[in-house]
């Protein structure tokens, strides 16, 4: 049992004072510009909520929304399955169990700008290897500088490529962590491997899962680097996800006040998607 | 069992595809690059690597990014040590409200802060330091680093704690050279984790540098726009920024599945 000690707030106290300096007060400024206007030289004037109601009435924003949930519900879509998949069918251990684990993290070690500029060399029609065996092997008309549709394949490629090792790994720390007597059992009550895996690997799975799952919403509902290395946004404005869309308002157009209100709002979806996936997928813990 | 295999194996040859292209490339010759498509390169060349290691701009800009990602990593474990100690054996006053807003912080688009985050370190006087993009880099490491540190201190029984007092440790004496061994892999872990988050974020340490703490990613794009369209460099570069963390991973290679594993919900 935890004891009750008030004193255990001393040991948080820098963990506290660090992650207050670089959240609250970048938040604050955030906040002080979503409700002003600004002319550069320190010139504000108050606009109260002008920048949310112009916001919340704007196509622009909806579209760049409906696009990144799109985005978001696809990397989920596909990166879930594919990780526990992939995580199931690895060998439990052994020497090639390293082996798979560091080759498999290598993607998630990139540094994000690369990760774009990899995949752009990787898909280009002329040199890349893959965009010449589409174009020239395969004889399918790949480009995605001009098909939205193939831009959109080749970011969800790139992000299950990056990602889906993060979901592996942690669906196969649950895995490993399920003593054999489980297994056992189930082989004695001859389960099949349907039922093994639906009543002892899922729910067993199940915390970690959760993490992989909030995980993987938070960092592709806030991607940014990648696709706009790969893509820019484009063509047109087809890729252009939330993140993106932002950056173009706040550094591209300089309209600080409605990128700042974009930001919040931003940052209000992301909160509270996150809170109803955490609370549903807690909920029967609790019962 | 052996047909099963089949499946890890094609997705780490689809993860490896990629990174193959890159390397290839980075052997290769612009002009061999530009003028058509080959498998392998034609005429190995190790041009691009000798650019990179006799430019100082490009080589300092390795020396800056491994610069600040080490130092974060440093501050982060650090600090999150006796945090992580704290959630894992006391209750108080809005533990559990606290250890959620951490993890909020991960919530925030980094394209939020990169505005705000130049005018704080502005202010500071700590623009273009090595310190401001590692503390910069705290707001997700260090929640991350509690995270993962109090999973393992929670398999920790507390009988250790007990004994060590009755045995007349100090804590700071107990902490350091009884606790802290005792989660050796826990720290191996949630440094790997920090050494990476901190390594791959680039929108945070290039608005917060110039050119003193330059990262090396930032340096790949500049280039890319002001020399041209060196192909065969930028690849080289590429290559480059794989290896530190190919590194890390390796000495912690045991330890990965089980850092997650640990974590609580």
């Amino acid at each position: 049992m935890k004891t009750v000690n008030q004193k255990a707030w001393f040991f948080v106290l820098p963990v506290l004072v660090l992650v207050a300096f670089n959240a609250l007060i970048p938040m604050m400024t955030v906040v002080n510009y979503s409700v002003q206007e600004t002319f550069g030289n320190n010139v504000f004037l108050w606009q109260g909520l002008d920048w949310f109601q112009q916001l919340l009435t704007e196509e622009r924003f909806y579209k760049a929304l409906g696009r990144q949930f799109m985005f978001t519900g696809l990397i989920l879509i596909i990166e879930i399955p594919l990780g526990i998949a992939i995580a199931l069918a690895m060998p439990r251990q052994g020497i090639w169990v390293p082996v798979c684990l560091v080759l498999m993290a290598l993607p998630m070690l990139i540094p994000w700008n690369v990760v774009g500029a990899m995949w752009n060399i990787f898909t280009l029609p002329d040199i890349g290897l893959l965009g010449y065996f589409l174009n020239n092997v395969l004889g399918i008309n790949y480009d995605m500088t001009q098909d939205p549709i193939a831009a959109w394949i080749t970011i969800i490629t790139m992000d299950v490529w990056h990602w889906t090792s993060l979901v592996v790994l942690l669906a196969y720390a649950g895995l490993v962590s399920i003593p054999d007597a489980y297994y056992q059992a189930a082989k004695i009550d001859g389960a099949s491997n349907w039922s093994v895996f639906r009543f002892i690997q899922l729910p067993k799975m199940k915390p970690v899962l959760t993490i992989a799952i909030l995980l993987r919403f938070m960092d592709s509902f806030n991607i940014y680097t990648e696709p706009f290395v790969l893509t820019g946004g484009g063509p047109g404005n087809s890729t252009t996800l939330l993140s993106i869309d932002l950056v173009k308002r706040a550094l591209g157009q300089f309209d600080l006040g409605p990128a700042a209100a974009m930001s919040l709002i931003y940052f209000a979806i992301t909160l509270l998607v996150s809170w109803l996936f955490y609370t549903l997928m807690t909920k029967d813990d609790l019962n | 069992m052996k047909k099963r295999s089949i499946v890890p194996i094609i997705y780490i040859l689809f993860l490896l595809l990629p990174i193959y292209w890159l390397v290839a490339m980075s052997f290769k010759t612009t002009n061999e690059i530009l003028g058509g498509f080959s498998l392998f390169p034609q005429t190995f060349t190790l041009e691009n690597y000798k650019v990179i290691f006799t430019d100082p701009t490009w080589y300092w800009g390795y020396i800056n990014s491994i610069s600040y990602v080490t130092l974060n990593t440093v501050i982060s474990i650090t600090v999150a040590l006796p945090a992580a100690y704290a959630f894992s054996r006391y209750r108080f006053l809005g533990d559990k409200q606290l250890f959620f807003w951490l993890l909020t912080n991960r919530m925030a688009p980094a394209a939020v802060f990169a505005l705000p985050f130049f005018q704080l370190y502005s202010a500071f006087e700590m623009f273009d330091t090595y310190l401001a993009v590692a503390l910069a880099h705290c707001l997700f490491n260090i929640p991350l680093s509690v995270w993962i540190l109090e999973g393992f201190m929670g398999g920790v029984p507390k009988e250790l704690d007990e004994t060590a007092y009755v045995d007349g440790y100090s804590f700071p004496r107990f902490f350091a050279t009884i606790f802290i061994p005792s989660i050796k892999a826990g720290v191996g872990v949630a440094a790997f984790f920090c050494f990476m988050f901190s390594w791959v974020e680039l929108l945070l340490a290039k608005t917060l540098t110039a050119v003193a703490a330059k990262p090396i990613a930032a340096i790949m794009t500049k280039t890319a726009s002001s020399a041209g369209y060196e192909l065969g460099l930028l690849a080289a570069a590429g290559t480059l920024t794989i290896i530190p963390g190919a590194i890390v991973i390796y000495f912690v290679r045991n330890y990965i599945a089980k850092g997650f594993a640990m974590g609580r919900v």
